[in-house]
């Protein structure tokens, strides 16, 4: 699963919809370079001019809500973040953001105690969340059973792959 | 055999297991796999770089024109392109072209293409729609739409029930948007956050599909996993006149698990506007204080349909819209759009200066036809309120059922219909 992350938090609230993550304006486009460099722009102008390359997307309830657009976890990959931890995450951003090998975990308590700018470590391999500047980690929540191998396997289309193949 | 609801029936019938509990993890069978111009050209190098060749049988799977068409620019004429060759390539008749198309979640019910019992997977979030006609539908991305159109199945988890039901009568100028409004408003945005919406009662046995499909369109705006309603005499009906080929009937048993239930009594409920940028955010219409407008918009896979504009044609007609509003209406399909004409409720609107757009969700995603500007304010029957959803970010919208609309239409400002008539 991987070495540990490291990067900076970026916080936002509750309900953040997948409008203001990409606007539908930009969904004819795929690449996830432009996307990125249009990430949250309706939600926060500073957004992109805040954001280092690794930092870790720390926010509330429901995040990813609203439409099914595989644009929202792709701009966020593209706008340079390592992960996203969430009190919660809206079902089809949840699948998407899976499928596309977005990190995404989701702890209450450390969604509750982190400021912007505060030094986050994410450890892939247990679901160990540290905010080091506070000093204090908390287990993210299990993922179910085939969430795991899907993101053992790098993504759901080796998952697919594999599928089909055992298939054939 | 445990007792389910409605929807851990259809999941275990697909799944090839005798019973299904919430929590549990199933790979169901798809019955169909749906998806737009919006989102099938992503999917299709995805689907390739799977090492998929063809796709899991043909005829259950359906492509749709609707979200950015007419071509708005050459980005998404290419993805209509794409999504074109691709209906060619692999053979798919349930191809639905421009002239001959509508919004996805209008069209296909129209089409015979959904039935109770049903399990649908469509890249859209609003494909909950379809549980009004007793199917369990949910909404996925474009990963999950290639995985879908490869293997023929996808995983699930099982969802916890809520059961919804409705008590009372509804008043006139009432309908399935007021129901769902107040319900979300209750249960907030997240209020059903990875569960499963299953609307019942007496209001609901009474109510047509048309309103039922409004309910159950809006049931991800509660973050629900899917929205059902057990099929009974008017679905049958409705089912009857379309579905070409065979299907179940499922239905919740008596003494099925429900995470919560909620009941409403709704006989004094009152024309409802969702305020921005939430559909939870709720209030009467007539106590939102003078709102002016400069925008409505009647159209979206939510109220788009030929019951939708009876009633706003009803408030329009013989009178005018207000001076500085636009009004703009959409029918959802084709059909929808034949009727408009057939009935003469086209030349009311038409007659009150409003304009009529072909069948697309257009203003709805802020694509086209009807984009709002800096600082403007909307009345939209479409189901998402959020910042710059439809076009600059500093514009607002709010969202309510088709009375309120046609009403607020004439008054150039928020309205309802009781002021009018």
């Amino acid at each position: 699963m991987g070495e540990k992350i490291r990067g900076h938090a970026i916080t936002y609230g509750d309900n953040i919809n997948t409008d203001v993550i990409i606007p539908a304006r930009y969904c004819t486009h795929f690449d996830i370079g432009y996307l990125g460099e249009h990430c949250m722009e309706d939600l926060d102008r500073d957004f992109l001019k805040k954001r280092r390359p690794g930092d870790i997307l720390v926010v509330g309830r429901n995040f990813g809500c609203g439409s099914s657009r595989e644009n929202a976890p792709l701009a966020i990959k593209g706008a340079g973040m390592s992960c996203i931890v969430a009190k919660s995450f809206a079902r089809i951003f949840y699948r998407n953001a899976i499928n596309t090998g977005l990190l995404i975990y989701e702890c209450e308590e450390l969604v509750e105690i982190t400021r912007d700018g505060d030094l986050i470590e994410v450890d892939p391999e247990t679901g160990l969340l540290s905010n080091l500047k506070r000093s204090k980690s908390f287990a993210s929540a299990h993922f179910p059973e085939v969430v795991r191998e899907i993101i053992a396997l790098g993504g759901m289309i080796p998952f697919v792959r594999k599928r089909l193949g055992e298939k054939r | 055999m445990p007792s389910m609801t409605l929807t851990e029936k259809i999941l275990a019938a697909h799944s090839g297991v005798k019973a299904v509990k919430p929590g549990d993890l199933v790979f169901a069978k798809l019955d169909l796999v749906m998806s737009t111009d919006i989102t099938t050209a992503m999917s299709i190098p995805i689907f390739e770089a799977m090492g998929a060749v063809r796709v899991f049988d043909p005829a259950k799977i359906v492509l749709v024109n609707d979200h950015l068409v007419p071509a708005k620019d050459i980005a998404s004429a290419e993805m209509s392109k794409k999504m074109r060759e691709f209906a060619r390539e692999h053979d798919i008749q349930n191809y639905y072209e421009v002239g001959r198309s509508g919004i996805c979640h209008q069209l296909l019910p129209e089409e015979g293409l959904v039935a109770p019992g049903d399990l649908i997977l469509g890249a859209d979030s609003h494909t909950c729609t379809y549980g009004a006609l007793g199917a369990f539908a949910a909404g996925i991305g474009s990963t999950d739409l290639a995985a879908s159109w490869a293997l023929g199945e996808n995983w699930l988890r099982v969802p916890k029930t809520i059961k919804v039901i409705y008590k009372g009568r509804l008043p006139e100028w009432v309908g399935g948007k007021d129901l769902i409004l107040h319900t979300i408003s209750d249960m907030g945005v997240e209020g059903a956050r990875y569960q499963s919406l299953e609307f019942s009662g007496e209001v609901i046995s009474r109510l047509p599909m048309a309103d039922r499909f409004t309910i159950c369109n809006m049931a991800v705006e509660a973050g629900a996993k899917n929205g059902i309603i057990e099929p009974d005499e008017i679905t049958l009906q409705y089912v009857k006149e379309r579905r070409k080929k065979k299907y179940r009937l499922f239905k919740s048993d008596p003494g099925a698990t429900y995470s919560n239930i909620l009941e409403y009594e709704v006989s004094h409920l009152e024309p409802l506007v969702a305020l921005p940028p939430l559909p939870s955010q709720v209030q009467k219409a007539r106590e939102v204080g003078r709102i002016p407008i400069h925008q409505v918009f009647l159209g979206s896979c939510t109220n788009g349909r030929i019951e939708d504009f009876r009633i706003a044609a009803k408030i329009l007609r013989r009178r005018k819209v207000a001076k500085g509003l636009r009004l703009i209406l959409i029918p959802a399909t084709q059909t929808v759009f034949r009727m408009l004409v057939l009935e003469g409720l086209a030349s009311h609107f038409i007659d009150a200066g409003g304009l009529i757009g072909p069948p697309t969700c257009g203003p709805c995603i802020g694509s086209h036809m009807g984009v709002m500007a800096s600082g403007e304010r909307v009345l939209s029957t479409s189901n998402r309120n959020f910042v710059g959803r439809m076009g600059d970010p500093t514009s607002e919208i709010y969202l309510s059922g088709p009375a309120v609309a046609a009403a607020s239409a004439i008054l150039g400002r928020i309205a309802d219909p009781r002021e009018v008539l």
